[in-house]
C-alpha cells in the first residue's frame, strides 16, 4: 500500500467547516479518499460533502474509527489541534496550516514523538498515494499510480516534478510534502526510510531547498541505508544569504544551508541531482538503468 | 524581524540581564550630552541591522564629551554594508578582563532550543564554530520543561569559570533562554558578555531577532520595527500576503509557491539571466493579487522583462489567466511579459491570455529561455 496513506486510511478533517477545510474535504472525497469524519467544536451534527461533523476528535474517533487526521485550522489553533489528535489516539497527523510560530512547534514535535505518533508538516501540501488516498491540497489528477516515491519540502514545486514524472511515464507510489518550516514533524530521513522499506517503491525523488541541514542528513542516510536509485532537485541556487525565501525554513544563515552544499552532499552520496525540475525524470531513469 | 542593539538590550534588561547603560543619539550634540552625563570613557556605536560594525569603523571609543560628539559625527550617515546609520548608541566604557560569547538559537536538526557559549567572545562566533568547534559549549533546553539551572552551571564550568563566577553566569544564561521563549525570538545573543576588572558581568553587545509568525502576539516588539532598516517594498508585499525579496538582476519573477519561485529564479540564471526578485503570490493568485505583484515587480526600474510562472493545482489556470488579464488593465506594464501556465485548466487559461495579446508557453525551461532573450532585446 505504498507509504503512510492508502486504502486503509480512515481520514478525519480538523477544521472541516472552515473555508479551506470544507473546500479540500470535497476535493479529497471526490478523489476517492475515505473521509470518515470532521471536527469543528460546536458544529456537531452538520455535514460537509456528506461527511459527519463532531465536536471533539475523541468523539469522532469513537464513532468512526478514524486513524489519520488532516488539520486546516488557523495557525494559532494548530498546536492545540495536533495535541487533540495525538491524545485521541490518531497515529498519523498531517498539518497543512502555514505560519505556526516555531516556539509552538518545538514542544509539539517532542510531544508527538514521545506518544509514538507521526506528524507531517506544518506548512505542507500533505501526501498522496495515487489511486488510493489524497490527504492534502495537491491536485490529484497530475498523479499516476506507479513505483516512484517522492518527498519534498515544497508545494507547487512538487506538483511540477510529479507532473514531469507522470508525463515521462513514471507513476508514483506515494508523494509526501514534508513542509517548509524550520521545525517539521517528519524529515527527509524519516520518509526515505519508509520508501526504502516499501516493496511498492522502486526509485526515489527528493526535492529539497535552501536552509537547515536536513538534505545533508538525508545524503548521509542515503549513503548508508538506501539501495534504491535516487534523483534530486535542490531549489534556491540563486537565493541570497540571510533572506527568508517564502518558506520560514528557507534561509541561508551563517553561511550554512546553501543549495551548493546540499547538492555536493547528495552527489557524494551517489544521488543524481538535476539542474532543473524538468530534468528529474531523465536522471531518475538513468539511475534506475544503472541500478 | 530584527531590532537594534539598544532595543535588544532594553528587552534583555527587563529579564534581569546586566546590560550596559546607554543612550540613543540621533545627532552629534545628543551624543555629546550623553557622554557628559555618563562621564569618563564611552563607546559610540552605530545602530544598524548588520554585523561587521567594528571593522567598518562604526564603533569608536571617546574619552571626552567632545570626542563623543566627533565620533557620532563621523558615524552618523555612514554606510555599513548598505545600511545607513541614523542612530548611535552611547554607552559607558567598561574595563574588560575577559570576553565570552553567549547565545540562544533554534537547533534545527534536533528541533530544540540551543544555548551555546564560548570563552572566545567578542569575535565572529560562526568563525569559531567553523575553525575551533571544540571551543563552543552547547546544551539543549527540554521542549516541555525548559532550560535547567544545572545545564547553565555545566556550561559555566566547561568554560573554565572560577566557582565564584558560576552562578552569575548561569543566571544570565537562564535569562537569555527565558527571553528567547517568552519573546518568540529566533536569536538571542550577547557578544561579548564580559567580566570587568571589578569582577562584574556586563552584556556589552546584545542582539535579538524575532519569529515573524509570532509577531501578532507581541505588539510591543512589532512597535520596535525600524522602517528605515526595512525594504519597504518587501513590507508592503507582506501586507498583501505576497512573499517578495528584492535581488540585483533585471528579470522580474511572479510565481505561485515558494519552492517553485526559487526554482524559477534558478532557471532564469541557468539560461544566462539574472532574477530581479523572488516573488510568491501565495494561494489563489486572484486579479488583485496579480495586479499587486505586477506593481511590486515593475517598481524596480532595472526590470527589463517579466516571467510569470504558474503551476495550476487547486488554483485554476483559467482563473489565474483572468487575473493576469485584469491586472494588465489596472497596472501599466511596459516591459515584455512571458507567461508559463501549466496544470489545471491551462488550455482555457492560454486562450484567455491569447485574447489579451499574451502567448503562454508550456514549460518553465522554455519560459526562462524566452524571458532572458526578451530582456536582452532578442526573439527567443
Amino acid at each position: 500500500m505504498s507509504i503512510l496513506v492508502g486504502n486503509d486510511t480512515r481520514l478525519l478533517v480538523q477544521g472541516i467547516t472552515g473555508r479551506e477545510g470544507s473546500f479540500h474535504t470535497t476535493q479529497m472525497v471526490e478523489y476517492g479518499t475515505n473521509v470518515v469524519a470532521g471536527v469543528t467544536p460546536g458544529k456537531k451534527g452538520e455535514r460537509v460533502a456528506g461527511v459527519p461533523v463532531f465536536d471533539t476528535v475523541e468523539d469522532a474517533v469513537a464513532e468512526t474509527g478514524a486513524n489519520t487526521s488532516i488539520i486546516y485550522v488557523p495557525a494559532r489553533f494548530a498546536p492545540d489541534a495536533i495535541y487533540e489528535a495525538v491524545d485521541s489516539g490518531i497515529g498519523l497527523v498531517i498539518c497543512i496550516t502555514e505560519g505556526v510560530p516555531v516556539n509552538d512547534m518545538v514542544p509539539v514535535y517532542a510531544y508527538v514523538k514521545a506518544h509514538g505518533a507521526r506528524l507531517i508538516g506544518p506548512n505542507c501540501p500533505g501526501l498522496i498515494t495515487p489511486g488510493e488516498a489524497k490527504v492534502g491540497i495537491m491536485p490529484g489528477f497530475i498523479h499516476e499510480p506507479g513505483k516512484v516515491g517522492l518527498v519534498s519540502r515544497s508545494g507547487t514545486l512538487t506538483y511540477e516534478v510529479v507532473d514531469a514524472l507522470t508525463k515521462a511515464g513514471l507513476g508514483q507510489s506515494s508523494a509526501v510534502g514534508i513542509g517548509g518550516d524550520p521545525v517539521i514533524g517528519t524529515s527527509f530521513v524519516d520518509v526515505l526510510r519508509l520508501f526504502q522499506d516499501d516493496p511498492d517503491t522502486e526509485a526515489i525523488v527528493m526535492i529539497g531547498e535552501i536552509g537547515g541541514s536536513d538534505e545533508e542528513d538525508a545524503a548521509a542516510f542515503i549513503k548508508e541505508h538506501v539501495t534504491k536509485p535516487v534523483a534530486s532537485f535542490i531549489a534556491g541556487q540563486t537565493a541570497p544569504p540571510g533572506k527568508r525565501m517564502g518558506h520560514a525554513g528557507a534561509i541561508i544563515s551563517g553561511g550554512s544551508g546553501t543549495a551548493a552544499d546540499k547538492v555536493k552532499a547528495l552527489e557524494a552520496a551517489g544521488v543524481r541531482v538535476a539542474q532543473s525540475p524538468s530534468d528529474v525524470p531523465r536522471l531518475l531513469k538513468e539511475a534506475i538503468a544503472a541500478a | 524581524m530584527d531590532v537594534h542593539e539598544y532595543q535588544a538590550a532594553e528587552i534583555l534588561g527587563r529579564y534581569g540581564v546586566p546590560v550596559n547603560p546607554g543612550r540613543v543619539a540621533e545627532s552629534p550634540e545628543e551624543a555629546r550630552a550623553a557622554a557628559a552625563e555618563f562621564g569618563g570613557t564611552v563607546a559610540v556605536k552605530a545602530q544598524v541591522h548588520t554585523g561587521g560594525r567594528g571593522k567598518a569603523g562604526g564603533i569608536k571609543l571617546a574619552h571626552t564629551p567632545d570626542e563623543a560628539r566627533d565620533a557620532a559625527g563621523a558615524i552618523l550617515g555612514m554606510d555599513i554594508s548598505g545600511h545607513t546609520v541614523n542612530k548611535v548608541l552611547v554607552v559607558k566604557g567598561a574595563k574588560i578582563a575577559h570576553e565570552f560569547y553567549l547565545g540562544v538559537v533554534l537547533d534545527r536538526p534536533n528541533r530544540q532550543v540551543l544555548v551555546m557559549a564560548s570563552a572566545e567572545g567578542g569575535v565572529d562566533i560562526e568563525e569559531v564554530a567553523r575553525e575551533r568547534p571544540e571551543k563552543i559549549v552547547r546544551r539543549l533546553g527540554d521542549p516541555a520543561l525548559g532550560f535547567q539551572p544545572y545545564q547553565a552551571r555545566e556550561i559555566a564550568f566547561a568554560l573554565g569559570l572560577p566557582a565564584g563566577k558560576v552562578n552569575g553566569f548561569a543566571a544570565i544564561a537562564q535569562q537569555l533562554y527565558d527571553a528567547y521563549i517568552e519573546e518568540d525570538a529566533t536569536l538571542v545573543e550577547v557578544n561579548p558578555l564580559i567580566l570587568t576588572d571589578e569582577g562584574d558581568w556586563i552584556a556589552l553587545d546584545s542582539k535579538m531577532s524575532f519569529d515573524d509568525n509570532a509577531l501578532d502576539r507581541h505588539p510591543e516588539t512589532e512597535a520596535m520595527r525600524d522602517l528605515a532598516e526595512e525594504n519597504l517594498t518587501e513590507l508592503d508585499a507582506r501586507q498583501s500576503g505576497i512573499s517578495f525579496v528584492k535581488l540585483d538582476g533585471d528579470i522580474g519573477c511572479i510565481v505561485n509557491g515558494a519552492g517553485l519561485a526559487m526554482a524559477t529564479m534558478d532557471a532564469v540564471k541557468l539560461h544566462g539571466g539574472e532574477p530581479a526578485n523572488f516573488l510568491d503570490v501565495g494561494g489563489g493568485a486572484s486579479a488583485s493579487q496579480v495586479a499587486k505583484a505586477f506593481s511590486l515587480v515593475t517598481a524596480d526600474p532595472h526590470v527589463r522583462a517579466i516571467l510569470i510562472n504558474i503551476f495550476g493545482g487547486i488554483t485554476r489556470g483559467d482563473v489565474v489567466a483572468e487575473g493576469i488579464r485584469d491586472a494588465l488593465g489596472e497596472v501599466q506594464v511596459s516591459v515584455p511579459i512571458v507567461v508559463r501556465l501549466s496544470g489545471t485548466n491551462a488550455e482555457e487559461g492560454k486562450r484567455i491570455l491569447a485574447d489579451a495579446g499574451l502567448t503562454a508557453v508550456d514549460t518553465m525551461e522554455a519560459a526562462a529561455a524566452e524571458v532572458v532573450a526578451a530582456a536582452h532585446g532578442k526573439a527567443a
